[in-house]
């Protein structure tokens, strides 16, 4: 019989029952939950008159909707506000630990489960949330699900899904200075396009990505939603052990070490075999910039945008459309275009090293001035850190602010919203139209990348400011 | 919760021959604060319909005359990329829609449109090709989908396509059930089997 994969492994063991032509059942070890996509599910559940399975397994934190400035204050905007406080009502009445506004563990759901210790190897982990993928990085599955899919976890702490099928991306060789993970996974989306990896669950691989620090594995993670995947993982190695230990929910004493015995075990046969396999050169690969409207419309950052012969004929229209909303035209250069506006944040790129990285890049240098930049902290717990790291106080120094946790101007449902026509190089994971606000221009790039927009004011190689 | 039953559609179509349709084009980030599951159809693809002003847009094929009461909208290849939300499924079934027709379509937003009764059926590119074809040649045209026989046809020309579904899914969308009554019966069993689990803690 032919070897695993890492991602049969962990499916197969968590398969209740296979239902002949139709979805496994799926047991779920971990079940995030955010304001935005879990009202109708609790309603559903008052609906059956039933509870929930198993509160354990479940953790709520408001993160979409909320304020990243004066979070002491009552919310604003009444909507939101409502949203916010229905899921503290949710909570309480289902018995449903949530880290509220203001709580030292609140922030962006994926930046605190893995920070926590929650996210653990081999586990099964649902949240209605696409970005779900980004604890993938610790190897477990993990996937965004709809509003009636959070209703079934909750109702029974399981899930009807059609097993995807198995790819597997490897990256080899060594990074040039200045290309990080988000360059990565830019570049891979731009080879395979947005519908690259519909239909398949990715395992990363090869030497970069082992040579990757956890938050650069999340961050890679997190994106292979953008190319269709239904998630993407990454084996776990000593790299995540040492991450991992010693967080607050991780398993301590004689538990971690049979832990970490099982966690062990949870790698790709030699013999697998994958039903797709890509290999790329991490040698190949620049600072990345997006052009367009979708992930997939990225180049380096020293190219030019494509020129209409470049594309396939029945993709013009839509690219044409796409440039003309960017306010771009075919075959432009890229670098020294002028930009607006700068975020930092989300939970592609709002992690402590994040912040690190551009901070040490910003460092000595002054924000330009007709730039915009909010600077904002994927949880509680970064902000914190980088408070006493000094790197608020390098950022503050270069004429940048750092703000409160939240997910922010990575889709613009609080009042972080980019204004029509604007120019934003964004660290987060989306470019479409409005995604940033209505008329918004997003252009995805690392940390990097954003912060030497943000000093010179217009799109510059990283390379150059190091 | 029953879904809506889905048997035979026989109805005209939105065209929409736009590739990549993201979920934030079906339903924008800022629609999503309610919290039930109503009301969204009147926002669907909201940035393209409406103007600054809330009036309609003339060109978008939504406020087209020609087009209203189909209960069918064929779009280009990849619709429903990006984010989970549930809400753009609830727009497109809250818009009057029964089915969406496209090349390719992002895994969640057809596990989602599922789960609301609205189908999703895929086509090949070449027939999708000849739907925008024949719409454009008549906007009046019918569009037959019939779930048991898993096809979809063109009624003006005859020339029919067959498309996949897999067989529970078929069953569900066919008698209306939902996949929450079905775990729901199977409680005990997933109790048992979550004693089995690794377990560290």
């Amino acid at each position: 019989m032919e070897g695993k994969t890492l991602f049969d492994k962990i499916w197969d063991s968590h398969v209740v029952k296979s239902i002949e032509d139709g979805p496994d059942v799926l047991f779920i070890e971990r079940h995030y939950i955010h304001e935005v996509t879990s009202p109708q599910a609790f309603e559903g559940l008052r609906k059956r008159g039933i509870k929930v399975f198993n509160p354990e397994r479940v953790l709520a934190t408001p993160d979409h909707n909320i304020p990243t400035k004066n979070q002491h204050l009552p919310i604003k905007e009444e909507l939101s506000r409502i949203q916010v406080e229905t899921l503290k009502k949710n909570c309480e009445e289902f018995g449903v630990t949530m880290y509220g506004l203001g709580h030292p563990l609140n922030g962006i759901v994926h930046v605190i489960g893995p920070e926590l210790g929650l996210t653990q190897p081999g586990m099964t982990i649902v949240c209605g949330d696409s970005h779900t993928s980004t604890h993938g990085a610790f190897g477990s599955i993990a996937f965004g699900i709809g509003t009636s899919e959070v209703e079934m976890t909750l109702a029974t702490q399981c899930i009807m899904q059609p097993k995807p099928k198995r790819m597997r991306i490897n990256i080899e060789g060594e990074l040039e200075k200045g290309v990080t993970s988000k360059d990565i996974i830019l570049y891979i989306i731009s080879k395979i396009s947005t519908g690259g990896g519909t239909g398949y669950f990715i395992e990363f691989a090869g030497s970069a990505i082992r040579s990757l620090s956890m938050e650069a594995r999340m961050t890679i993670c997190n994106m292979s939603i953008e190319m269709g995947a239904r998630g993407g993982m990454i084996a776990p190695d000593e790299t995540t052990f040492e991450y991992l230990k010693g967080r607050d929910f991780a398993p301590k004493g004689e538990q971690w070490d049979k832990a970490v015995e099982y966690w062990k075990t949870l790698k790709t046969d030699d013999d697998a075999v994958f039903d797709k396999e890509l290999t790329f050169d991490a040698a190949d690969i620049e600072p990345m910039i997006t052009y367009g409207t979708n992930p997939g419309m990225g180049t380096g950052i020293t190219g030019n945008i494509p020129t209409l012969e470049e594309v396939d004929e029945s993709s013009q229209k839509s690219f044409l459309k796409s440039l003309d909303y960017m306010g771009f035209k075919p075959g432009d250069k890229l670098e020294g275009k002028k930009i607006d506006y700068v975020f930092v944040g989300s939970c592609t790129n709002g992690r402590i090293e994040d912040l690190r990285m551009f901070a040490n890049a910003v460092k000595g240098h002054k924000k330009a001035d007709d730039v915009v930049a909010w600077i904002v902290p994927g949880s509680h717990k970064v902000e914190k850190q980088a408070e006493e790291e000094g790197i608020k106080a390098i950022l503050e120094e270069a004429g940048f602010e750092l703000r409160q946790p939240g997910c922010s101007a990575c889709l613009a449902m609080n009042e972080d919203k980019i204004p029509a026509g604007m120019y934003s190089v964004s660290t987060s994971n989306r470019n479409f139209e409005g995604r940033q606000g209505p008329g918004a221009r997003t252009m995805l790039a690392s940390p990097l990348t954003a912060a030497a927009a943000a000093i010179t004011g217009k799109l510059t190689d990283p390379r150059t400011i190091l | 919760m029953p879904i809506e039953k889905f048997t035979t559609l026989i109805s005209t179509a939105y065209p929409l021959p736009i590739e990549n349709v993201d979920t934030d084009q079906i339903i924008p980030a800022r629609f999503l604060k309610a919290t039930t599951k109503d009301g969204f159809g009147d926002n669907l693809f909201a940035d393209w319909r409406y103007n600054k002003d809330g009036s309609p847009k003339e060109d978008f094929v939504l406020n087209k005359p020609e087009y209203q009461g189909s209960k069918i909208l064929v779009a280009g290849k990849n619709f429903g990329s990006g984010s989970s939300r549930e809400h753009a499924a609830w727009a497109v079934q809250g818009y009057g829609l029964r089915a969406v027709v496209s090349s390719f379509f992002a895994d969640i937003f057809k596990n989602n449109a599922l789960n609301n009764g609205v189908l999703p059926v895929q086509v090949s590119e070449e027939f999708l090709q000849k739907i925008f074809a024949e719409i454009e040649k008549d906007p009046k045209t019918e569009i037959e989908i019939n779930l048991e026989k898993q096809t979809i046809t063109l009624k003006a020309t005859g020339e029919s396509e067959g498309f996949e579904i897999n067989s529970y899914k078929k069953d569900c969308m066919l008698n209306g059930f939902d996949d929450i009554d079905y775990l729901l019966n199977m409680k005990d069993e997933i109790a048992e089997f979550e004693k089995k689990l690794p377990s560290f803690n």
